[in-house]
């Protein structure tokens, strides 16, 4: 613990992160890259058809992957909550900000493919499933903190609003997760993570876990580029009011010393 | 400080009763949708006593959002606010004072009036009473949710449109438990006491929560 402590201080400083991320960023783009190329020609051309559901079962390779980075991406948003309201940790908020887009992303991505999935296997598009309506609630609630983030100007103000409802938001968490569980629905129940072992055959399983780890390394390498592009949009804001300041002293300088000030 | 929190909720009515206070308003933009729905979906009546109780639910999440936005933005406005934050009766409690004001004017009214706004979509006696019952115990959870929303917002200029938004899907599970147990009362296999107590746990939840996040909010904003 005393470590990862130090680790994440030591992130704290924004430049410091900017080279670490830099570094890494190729590395785990390119393994993600791989992974899912690999991920992809095992589903195509590797996986057997389902006995029952036939080709269309290749859509859960796409589906599955979303569906857990939808609430990765949540968790991780309300760690990132967490450490804007308790530690205060600069990069916090930051981390919280570029999750959400990439999260909304992912939650669609479950959702279309689970409704394309849906009507060759269930006969429709959409039904009013536990598991169904509370990822489309997920969605919402991730769409509902992006716009708080675009609402409030200044960025500290709205990161700790942001890191405020994110914690509320959190209660949907658990809803989503075992819904299928509670709640005798449409939607299977848990087959993958289950006590007494997983109930997919090892031949779907492990292109089911390869792509997960190629789709996990994407969203985490999109959510490294994300922080990198707010850390510089917020450089970028901190130079141009510096410099609109500049501007409005600059003419009084101009009388004091003309052949000084530019 | 149990002075303070009825002054509080006190000054509220009071201002919710005057002359540009918003006492009465949502009562009247309830019965508005209780009324246009009707136009939409056809005056068939039995549809009507079937949906009635989704219909009064309907109205009464969208009545409680109308009056949320101007909960803390009027004290933000006129500085009542930052005397909240500053006196010593912990700012928990003050937001629950509020929340208790809003409900005061906006969820029993509606509650109250449901039953004579039930009777414009046939519904049975019994129907009528279920909804009243429901909506006295789930609107508080409304409120309270909302206040959440209202706290985020208090100093955006423009925070009605961002607040539903928040605020909406966090009310999901109140209408489901309000509206199962409404429609328990006149029928179907789940008996009324099981999703009737589930919305009581979700107010009571939710006045906790709301409470600390609001407060947090409020905080961290000021």
């Amino acid at each position: 613990m005393a470590e990862n402590n130090s680790i994440l201080t030591a992130l704290a400083n924004p430049t410091r992160f900017l080279a670490l991320s830099a570094r890494v960023l190729p590395w785990m783009a390119g393994l993600s890259a791989v992974l899912l190329a690999v991920g992809l020609w095992l589903v195509f051309f590797q996986v057997p058809d389902d006995y029952q559901q036939g080709a269309t079962v290749r859509i859960m390779y796409i589906h599955v992957p979303a569906a857990w980075l939808s609430l990765f991406l949540y968790a991780m948003m309300t760690g990132s909550a967490i450490g804007t309201l308790v530690w205060r940790h600069p990069l916090a908020d930051v981390a919280q900000k570029a999750a959400a887009p990439i999260g909304a992303a992912f939650t669609l991505l479950c959702l279309v493919t689970g409704s394309i999935w849906g009507k060759p296997m269930w006969g429709t598009w959409w039904v009013w499933d536990a598991r169904l309506t509370s990822e489309l609630v997920l969605l919402l609630i991730y769409l509902g903190i992006i716009g708080l983030w675009r609402a409030i100007e200044e960025p500290s103000a709205a990161a700790r609003a942001v890191a405020i409802m994110t914690l509320v938001g959190f209660v949907n968490i658990p809803i989503v997760k075992f819904s299928v569980d509670w709640w005798n629905t449409l939607h299977q129940p848990a087959s993958v993570f289950r006590l007494g072992g997983s109930t997919i055959d090892a031949s779907m399983l492990w292109p089911l876990l390869v792509m997960a780890a190629g789709f996990t390394l994407l969203a985490v390498s999109l959510h490294l580029s994300g922080m990198r592009t707010e850390i510089l949009r917020r450089r970028v804001r901190a130079l141009s009011l510096l410099e609109a300041q500049q501007r409005e002293r600059a003419p009084v300088a101009a009388v004091v010393a003309p052949g000084v000030a530019r | 400080m149990i002075r303070t929190l009825v002054a509080i909720v006190g000054r509220d009515l009071h201002i919710a009763a005057r002359i540009g206070g918003a006492g009465g308003l949502s009562l009247v933009f309830f019965l508005m949708l209780v009324t246009l729905i009707p136009f939409a979906i056809g005056p068939d009546l039995n549809l009507l006593s079937r949906i009635g109780p989704a219909i009064l639910w309907l109205a009464a999440v969208l009545s409680t959002l109308i009056g949320l936005d101007r909960l803390f933005q009027a004290d933000e406005e006129d500085g009542s606010l930052a005397i909240m934050l500053a006196s010593e009766t912990p700012l928990e409690l003050v937001v629950i004072a509020k929340g208790a004001a809003h409900w005061l004017t906006t969820g029993l009214p509606l509650a109250l009036c449901a039953p004579l706004f039930g009777l414009l979509l046939a519904l049975t006696p019994q129907a009528m009473l279920a909804v009243s019952a429901t909506l006295l115990v789930g609107t508080p959870a409304l409120t309270f949710i909302g206040m959440v929303g209202a706290a985020l917002t208090a100093r955006l200029r423009r925070g009605g449109l961002i607040l539903s938004i928040l605020v909406m899907p966090l009310m999901v599970p109140t209408l489901i438990f309000g509206v199962s147990a409404a429609g328990a009362a006149t029928g179907g296999t789940v008996p009324f006491l099981t999703p009737f107590l589930i919305l009581c746990a979700i107010s009571l939840a939710a006045l906790v929560v709301g409470a600390v996040a609001a407060a947090m909010a409020l905080r961290a904003e000021g």
